[in-house]
């Protein structure tokens, strides 16, 4: 059997095909963050519920309506977008005034009733979640086996990730929001309604932690506290990238999914930890993370 | 105070117009009127409140009393997205150039509010630096050409009232030649204009009245043909 570093080759591949998956997570969680802090300048800390919300929406459109993995990967975002603008204009748009401390400990808040609330309804075992038929199964790429649905993730976050990238960097509603991030009063008085601006973001960065949600479900299972599980480490990898970099947010979520994935190969003990070490030393060295610019 | 205002009916008329910053009162009812074609200047030393009166009329203030009637519309209450709809655009004197946006994007962002603005074409043919550097970022523009830019992008949106705070401010010699021909075209083009400047000399070439603002009130008015007459006074009130 092939060795790298006193390694099996096998062994290698799966631990990074696992690292990129949770990297592909990572990335479409923290890109979701970045685009809400850019212009709210509120960190989400509902975000991992919102993620929890998609795995369950779409869980419930199978199991309620009998409505498939595709339609849902589309449905569930929608919906765990709507419900979070009409927190935005109900709840979070209060507290745009007022200290940043206010939306933290609001969505923090609000991220513990909606886990309670699933957990009251669904308990905490967990739901599974069929791999669609399409998706089953696996190819052999010769040095390892690749399962269909493993890479499907991959590739539709990188998708989904370029693609907010290119919305934002260069379409003329990312200028408005690009604009707005920078100097949102004078925006307004353009006669940009800057207000909805701000709520159909917050909605979009809810519906990428949606789709990141059904996308999960297969693979996880479905329950109420697989957000708060996951949320820790993506803030972890959104303070490495650096708060409201777009692209810093995809970049460093593959990276440090790839890193912990090697960690899990080489140095196991830390592979907990690696994500939490690299932010302390960031934290040291450029204290507005890697792709931040310095205020 | 005499009244040299020509007698049509004003396109903006400002009357008593309070405003505060949080609890801090800066405009002590300012009383102003601008006729369609015309420029009226600001004119008072730093702090008197000339920035504070254009942001008031813009709505980008929200503690403001008083009225500001545009076409006869009240605005005093409205949001400055829904004042900039009716028709008026500000220039401010930060310039507010978006970093994050190359030239072309800062041109295209202001949306059209009326018919009848600038295309890109005449917007070039008035600053042509800014065709040459469509794809820079914003910010790396010379401080002139980031005031082209900041005057062009309002010119695209068909708003009939400008208001430009101190559009010269820290320009080369040159450059203030140049912004000085271009707000005497927008002049003969139409446009109403309201401009605050420190430089009266230059504001004298184009402006058709003068208003003397100091501590938050309008307290003289002075027609620009009257000027020369009136020079000693207008160096007491600037301190100049
Ligand atoms: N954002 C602000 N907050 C509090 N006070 C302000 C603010 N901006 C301006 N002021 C005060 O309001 C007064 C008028 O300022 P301003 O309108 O900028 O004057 P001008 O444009 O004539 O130089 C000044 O005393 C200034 O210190
Ligand atoms: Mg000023």
């Amino acid at each position: 059997m092939a060795e790298i570093f006193g390694i099996p080759a096998a062994a290698l591949y799966g631990q990074l095909l696992l690292g990129f998956i949770n990297g592909a997570f990572y990335a479409t969680l923290s890109l979701g963050l970045a685009v809400i802090f850019g212009l709210l300048n509120i960190i989400n800390f509902t975000h991992g519920a919102q993620y929890m919300m998609g795995a369950f929406v779409g869980w419930m459109l199978l199991t309620y309506l009998g409505i498939g993995y595709w339609p849902a990967l589309i449905l569930a975002p929608i919906i765990v977008g709507v419900v979070g603008m009409v927190i935005e204009r109900l709840l979070i748009s209060r507290l745009y005034k007022l200290d940043h401390l206010y939306g933290l400990l609001l969505t923090f808040g609000l991220a513990l009733i909606i886990e309670g609330l699933f957990r009251n309804g669904y308990g905490v075992s967990g739901m599974s979640y069929a791999i669609p038929a399409e998706l089953s199964g696996g190819v052999n790429l010769g040095f390892m086996f690749l399962p269909l649905y493993r890479g499907w993730v991959v590739l539709a976050s990188l998708v989904v990730c370029l693609g907010t990238w290119f919305m934002i960097e260069k379409t003329r509603l990312g200028a408005y929001l690009r604009a707005a991030t920078e100097n949102p009063t004078l925006v307004q008085a353009f006669g940009i309604n800057v207000p909805l601006l701000v709520t159909l973001t917050y909605g979009f960065g809810v519906a990428l932690a949606g789709f990141a949600g059904v996308l999960a479900a297969p693979i996880y299972a479905v329950n109420p506290m697989m957000g708060s599980n996951l949320i820790i480490v993506v803030f972890a990898v959104v303070v490495i990238g650096g708060m409201g970099s777009i692209l810093g947010a995809v970049v460093t979520g593959f990276a440090l999914g790839l890193i912990e994935g090697l960690t899990k190969v080489f140095y196991p003990e830390a592979a907990a930890t690696v994500i939490f070490i690299i932010m302390a030393i960031v934290l040291l060295v450029k204290p507005a993370g890697l792709f931040g610019r310095e205020a | 105070m005499t009244s040299v205002a020509p007698s049509t009916e004003p396109l903006l008329a400002v009357r008593d117009l309070k405003a505060w910053y949080g609890e801090s009162h800066v405009l002590h009812g300012i009383t102003i009127d601008v006729r369609p074609g015309e420029v009226v200047t600001l004119l008072g030393r730093n702090g008197a409140g000339k920035t504070t009166t254009l942001k008031s009329i813009m709505g980008v203030i929200d503690k403001r009393r008083g009225s500001v009637r545009f076409n006869g519309n009240e605005l005093i209450g409205l949001s400055s997205r829904h004042i900039a709809r009716q028709g008026i655009a500000w220039c401010p004197e930060e310039r507010g150039i978006f970093s994050s946006l190359d030239v072309r994007e800062n041109l295209l962002l202001p949306p059209v509010v009326a018919p009848g603005g600038f295309t890109m074409e005449q917007i070039f043919d008035l600053f042509p630096n800014l065709k040459e550097r469509l794809h820079s970022q914003g910010t790396k523009l010379s401080g002139g050409e980031q005031q082209m830019l900041a005057i062009g992008r309002i010119l695209r949106t068909g708003a009939r009232l400008l208001l430009l705070d101190e559009p010269t401010e820290g320009l080369a010699p040159v450059i203030v030649q140049q912004i000085g021909h271009m707000i005497q075209k927008l002049k003969t083009m139409g446009f109403t204009i309201i401009l605050v400047e420190q430089n009266f000399h230059a504001a004298a070439t184009v402006a058709d009245r003068h208003y003397i603002v100091e501590q938050g009130r309008v307290v003289d008015e002075i027609a620009n043909a009257e000027l020369e007459a009136n020079m000693d006074k207008l160096h007491r009130y600037l301190g100049v």
